[in-house]
């Protein structure tokens, strides 16, 4: 439904008022009329007016300047045009001054008042709906909506509240799916940056030079296909909070970018030549041991220690199955709605079976999990035969309890083990792998095994 | 029964108030009959701008109704404004009884072009397509051609069509079958 606008005249000439409410009236817009400031101070209070029409002569009393002053304290964002006969440059730039929106001599052509209204509704309405959405991030992501009775969670939890209004970086540490841009936006959405932005970049889905001219922006000609300048993440966070998800794995060039923009809070974008400040809280998170990484070299220890002033670890959903119901009837209630099920929980045995599984993938797995039981089911209830596949993934993935290692070593484990279960018979063993003998002769060479 | 009402609000070539009365009855059930026509109220001449206050004609006009008024509507000749505006084409209450038309700025030699009788016949059509539904609760309407959208120059009254949009001709007769709306 369309909105209607309430605006006020106020005149003490009542032809003035009543014909330009008239005019106003006639393009859908609720409108009041006061004959002096006084009676107009008493309307703003009760109604917060879109558009204030204010005529600069009103005598005895509040002239308009004056009305327009008082209502400025009572509601500093209104608008506020001044109306006046006579027009000079003084009452002009004083209006102005004290935060007249606009000037304007009367009478005045329709499509100027026409325009004039339009153009300020429009910015209105853009201003309510930032307001709006702010309000809604804001909501999603406040500490309270994290939803836990585990107590390490719930320490997590309030840590967070501690470290919303400092500057420090923090490391968010989990294992993938736990929500740690979830906790990273929780610690924004509860501090002083709250209504700035938070800019999420996930380090990982970039190779490394799409990734630096993501985070620091490029000048025009940088590279092939820069058309124009284009600001970088770290430009487009000022004042606000970067969250740099899956750190780990950023090249050694970007680390060394990075510690660069963490100590002198100063970059450049790519191919550009000055150099660019700003104010900028960082977030990083990771899945891997970044200290296990530093041991290895793989990782800049002074990044890392740079990183690591505040350190937050997120446990893993199997470590908090406490957890489980909760969050499974919550995401049952959210995505029922969303999917338009009618899908009121989960019986006893369903839950058993969620608590039972180990949930390698997290909170994130629990709510694939949910939905597409949601999507599947025939019944009010999600029940155990919902989550039948789910119990046999758990069995099968009992053996399988994947080591942080490269994808190498894993391969040369794999091997080993299933020469090992076919005695040492290498026919057997490539069969088994899928792979032909003369492959697995090779990665026998290459990985030094002896068999 | 209750009647729309035209009146003259100073001399208005006859054959002006039958293109009104042919509008007004194509689209309301009530009967339409002349009254005869107004003089200028003393007070609504603005010497300084040579124009008339519409306010004080629409009062001159509401005056003028008799009792069984379902709507009334003003036709004439005088340039129209309000104080704060520097011309109107017309104006009328909202949802209320009252309308009044202008004919100065609907016509050619306004803008110093020989007298066209086609195209006045086509903007007093949609001037008064436009006041009356304003009578009957429309507010202007977005789509630019459509009687009820807001003309704030001859131009963009030349780009309306002499019928409502089907939105605001829906709400129109709605409203003129609502049940307080009905003729009685």
């Amino acid at each position: 439904m369309k909105k209607v606008w309430p605006i006020l005249v106020v005149d003490d000439e009542e032809v003035m008022s009543e014909s330009m409410a008239a005019w106003l009236r006639e393009d859908g817009y609720r409108v009041d009329t006061a004959p002096n400031g006084q009676t107009a101070l008493e309307l703003a209070k009760k109604t917060d007016y879109a558009i204030s029409f204010i005529d600069l002569k009103m005598p005895g009393g509040m002239d308009g300047i004056e009305t327009m002053m008082e209502m400025r304290k009572l509601r500093p964002e209104a608008s506020i045009i001044i109306i006046t006969a006579y027009a000079t440059v003084d009452t002009a730039i004083q209006a102005m001054k004290e935060g007249a929106q606009e000037y304007i001599v009367k009478p005045c052509h329709p499509q100027e008042i026409s325009m004039l209204v339009s153009r300020i509704l429009k910015l209105k309405k853009l201003q309510s709906e930032n307001v709006i959405l702010r309000k809604k991030i804001s909501r999603k992501y406040r500490h309270h909506d994290i939803i836990t009775k585990n107590p390490r969670m719930e320490e997590i939890l309030s840590l967070t509240q501690d470290i919303a209004s400092l500057r420090s970086t923090v490391l968010i540490c989990g294992e993938s799916g736990t929500g740690k841009e979830l906790v990273a936006r929780a610690i924004h959405y509860s501090g002083a940056r709250a209504d700035k932005p938070f800019v999420s970049v996930s380090c990982a889905a970039l190779t490394e030079t799409l990734l630096e001219s993501e985070l620091f922006g490029h000048e025009k000609g940088s590279f092939t296909g820069a058309e124009g300048q284009t600001k970088g993440k770290f430009e487009l966070a000022d004042g606000g909070t970067i969250f740099l998800d899956e750190i780990g794995d950023i090249s050694a060039k970007l680390q060394a970018d990075l510690l660069r923009v963490l100590q002198e809070k100063r970059f450049y974008r790519v191919g550009g030549t000055d150099e660019v400040s700003v104010d900028v809280r960082v977030i990083a998170a990771t899945n891997k041991n970044l200290a296990e990484e530093v041991k290895e070299g793989r990782f800049r220890d002074d990044l890392y220690y740079r990183l690591n002033v505040i350190e937050i670890r997120i446990p893993p959903l199997r470590e908090r199955r406490e957890d489980v119901p909760l969050l499974a009837e919550h995401f049952v209630q959210r995505i029922a709605s969303e999917l338009g099920k009618d899908i009121s929980g989960i019986s006893g045995d369903g839950l058993k079976a969620l608590i039972d599984y180990d949930w390698p993938g997290n909170v994130r797995e629990l709510e694939n999990v949910i939905e597409r039981a949601i999507v599947t089911s025939r019944n009010g209830t999600l029940t155990e035969s919902d989550f039948s596949w789910l119990t046999q993934r758990n069995a099968a993935g009992q053996n399988w309890d994947v080591p942080d290692v490269p994808l190498s070593e894993l391969e040369r484990r794999a091997i080993i083990a299933v020469l090992e279960r076919k005695h040492g018979n290498v026919k057997e063993a490539a069969a088994s792998l899928g792979i032909d003998r003369s492959t697995l002769y090779d990665k026998l060479k290459r990985y030094e095994i002896v068999h | 029964m209750n009647a729309i009402y035209l009146v003259a609000i100073g001399s208005v070539p006859s054959q002006v108030l039958d293109w009104v009365e042919a509008t007004v009855t194509e689209w309301c059930p009530w009967p339409v009959r002349r009254l005869p026509s107004l003089a200028f109220p003393e007070n609504s001449y603005d010497p300084n701008r040579g124009q008339y206050q519409s306010v004080e004609i629409m009062k001159a006009v509401a005056r003028r109704a008799p009792e069984n008024t379902e709507r009334i509507l003003g036709v004439t000749e005088a340039d129209l404004a309000i104080p704060t505006l520097t011309f109107v084409f017309g104006q009328a209450q909202l949802d209320g009884p009252v309308a009044v038309v202008s004919l100065s700025r609907l016509r050619q030699e306004f803008y110093g072009l020989p007298g066209d009788e086609r195209i006045l016949h086509e903007r007093v059509v949609k001037e008064v397509l436009h006041e009356m539904g304003h009578t009957f609760g429309l507010t202007h309407c977005p789509e630019s051609k459509c009687p009820m959208s807001l003309a704030t120059h001859i131009g963009l009254v030349d780009s309306k069509e002499e019928r409502y949009c089907g939105r605001c001709g829906e709400q129109l007769v709605r409203k003129i079958t609502a049940p307080d709306g009905e003729p009685t």
